[in-house]
C-alpha cells in the first residue's frame, strides 16, 4: 500500500494550508521546533554522557535518568506539537525527500529504543557492573538522535 | 576600508563563492552547526534548569557546572567555527541581515550574563554542599541565560528568510538604518 494518498490528504488539511499561506507561521513554528530539539538534546545528553563514563559521573545513572525524564517527555511533546503542523504544510515535499524518511526511521527507532531498552538499562543500575552495556546504549541513542537532527536539517535543503 | 566594502570584497573571494555554491559542504557545515547546537544548548539548558532549581536539586550546582561545562565549551567552539564558515559563505547578506545583527547583540548580552554570573553570583553558590534551590541571583542568571539563548536560536533561524533584505525595497527607514542598508547603492 502506498502512503502517497495519506501525504496528499495531510497536504490539504486546513492547518497545512494556513501555514503555507502565512509568511511568518512556518519560520516561527520551526524556531520552536529547533528550541525543542535543543531541550531534547539536553535531557538525552545528561543521561547518555553519564552512560559513556563522562558528565555527571558521581551521580547514579537511575537518578539522573529520573531527573531528565520529565524534560525529555516535555521536549519530545513540543517537538511533535511543532513538527506535525510543519509536516502538514509540506507533506508532499517530505514524501519525495530522502532526508525526511531517514529522519522518520531514526525517530521511530530512537523512541522505541529510548522507552524500552534504554529505560531498562538506566533504571536497572546494571551499568555500574557492566559499563560496556551503558556505553553501547548511549552510542545507539546518540547515533540515532544525530540521524534525526541531520534528517531534519536536510529536509530544508531538498 | 568600510565594513560594507570589506564584506563585498569577501563575498567575491573564490573560497566564499565556492562554499556558497557547494552542493554538500554548505549543508554539511549547517548540519554540524545544528548538531553542536544540541551539545551546546543542551548542556546550557540543563545547567540553567539546575540554577532555577527545576531539576537535580540534590546535586550541588558546582558539580553540575564542573561536569557539564567542558562539553558546553566544546560545543561553543565548534558552533563558532561552523557559524563563522556559514557567515563566510554569505558574508554581505549576513552583515546586512537584521536577524544576524540581532543574534550578535543577544550573544553579547549572553556573554555579559556569563561574566556576571561567574564573577558575582557563582562564588556564592559554589560551596560543594550547596544543594536545593539556589539563591535568587543565581535563579535570575539561569532564567536570563535561557531566555537569551532561545532568542539567539530564533534569530539565528530567521537569518535564512529574506523579508527584510537590503535588495528588497522599499523597507522601513529605521530598518535600513539598523542594517546599514542604503537602497540603490552598493551592497544590494
Amino acid at each position: 500500500m502506498s502512503l502517497l494518498p495519506f501525504f496528499q490528504w495531510c497536504y490539504q488539511t486546513p492547518v497545512g494550508e494556513a501555514i503555507r499561506e502565512s509568511t511568518w507561521l512556518f519560520p516561527l513554528i520551526e524556531a520552536f521546533h529547533l528550541v525543542g530539539l535543543g531541550l531534547t538534546a539536553g535531557a538525552v545528553l545528561l543521561v547518555d554522557l553519564r552512560l559513556l563514563g563522562v558528565g555527571l559521573t558521581r551521580q547514579p545513572v537511575a537518578q539522573l535518568s529520573a531527573a531528565a525524564e520529565p524534560w525529555l517527555l516535555g521536549s519530545v511533546t513540543l517537538m511533535f506539537a511543532s513538527g506535525i503542523p510543519l509536516f502538514l504544510s509540506e507533506s508532499m515535499k517530505c514524501y519525495y525527500s530522502f532526508a525526511f524518511w531517514v529522519k522518520m526511521t531514526s525517530l521511530f527507532l530512537v523512541l522505541l529504543f529510548t522507552f524500552t531498552v534504554r529505560r531498562r538499562v538506566t533504571r536497572s543500575g546494571l551499568t555500574s557492573d557492566r559499563p560496556l552495556l551503558g556505553r553501547f546504549t548511549a552510542l545507539i541513542s546518540l547515533g540515532l538522535w544525530c540521524g534525526v537532527a541531520w534528517g531534519g536539517r536536510w529536509i530544508g535543503f531538498s | 576600508m568600510s565594513p560594507l566594502a570589506f564584506f563585498e570584497w569577501l563575498a567575491e573571494t573564490p573560497w566564499s563563492v565556492d562554499l556558497h555554491e557547494s552542493q554538500y559542504a554548505y549543508p554539511l557545515i549547517e548540519s554540524v552547526h545544528v548538531w553542536t547546537l544540541c551539545l551546546f544548548f543542551g548542556t546550557v539548558v540543563m545547567f540553567d534548569l539546575r540554577l532555577l532549581g527545576w531539576t537535580m536539586r540534590k546535586v550541588p550546582v558546582s558539580e553540575v557546572l564542573d561536569r557539564l561545562l567542558p562539553w558546553t565549551i566544546a560545543g561553543f567552539v565548534i558552533m563558532v567555527i561552523s557559524g563563522t564558515l556559514l557567515f563566510f559563505a554569505i558574508p554581505l547578506r549576513s552583515y546586512q541581515s537584521i536577524f544576524f545583527r540581532g543574534k550578535l547583540l543577544l550573544m553579547l548580552l549572553a556573554g555579559l550574563n556569563v561574566w556576571l554570573f561567574h564573577s558575582r553570583v557563582y562564588p556564592k553558590v559554589a560551596a560543594p554542599d550547596q544543594v536545593g534551590v539556589p539563591p535568587r541571583a543565581a535563579r535570575v542568571a539561569g532564567a536570563v541565560s535561557l531566555a537569551l539563548w532561545i532568542g539567539i536560536i530564533f534569530s539565528g533561524r530567521m537569518i535564512a528568510y529574506n523579508w527584510f533584505d537590503c535588495d528588497r525595497q522599499p523597507q522601513q527607514a529605521i530598518l535600513n538604518f539598523l542594517t546599514s542598508c542604503v537602497p540603490g547603492e552598493a551592497g544590494q
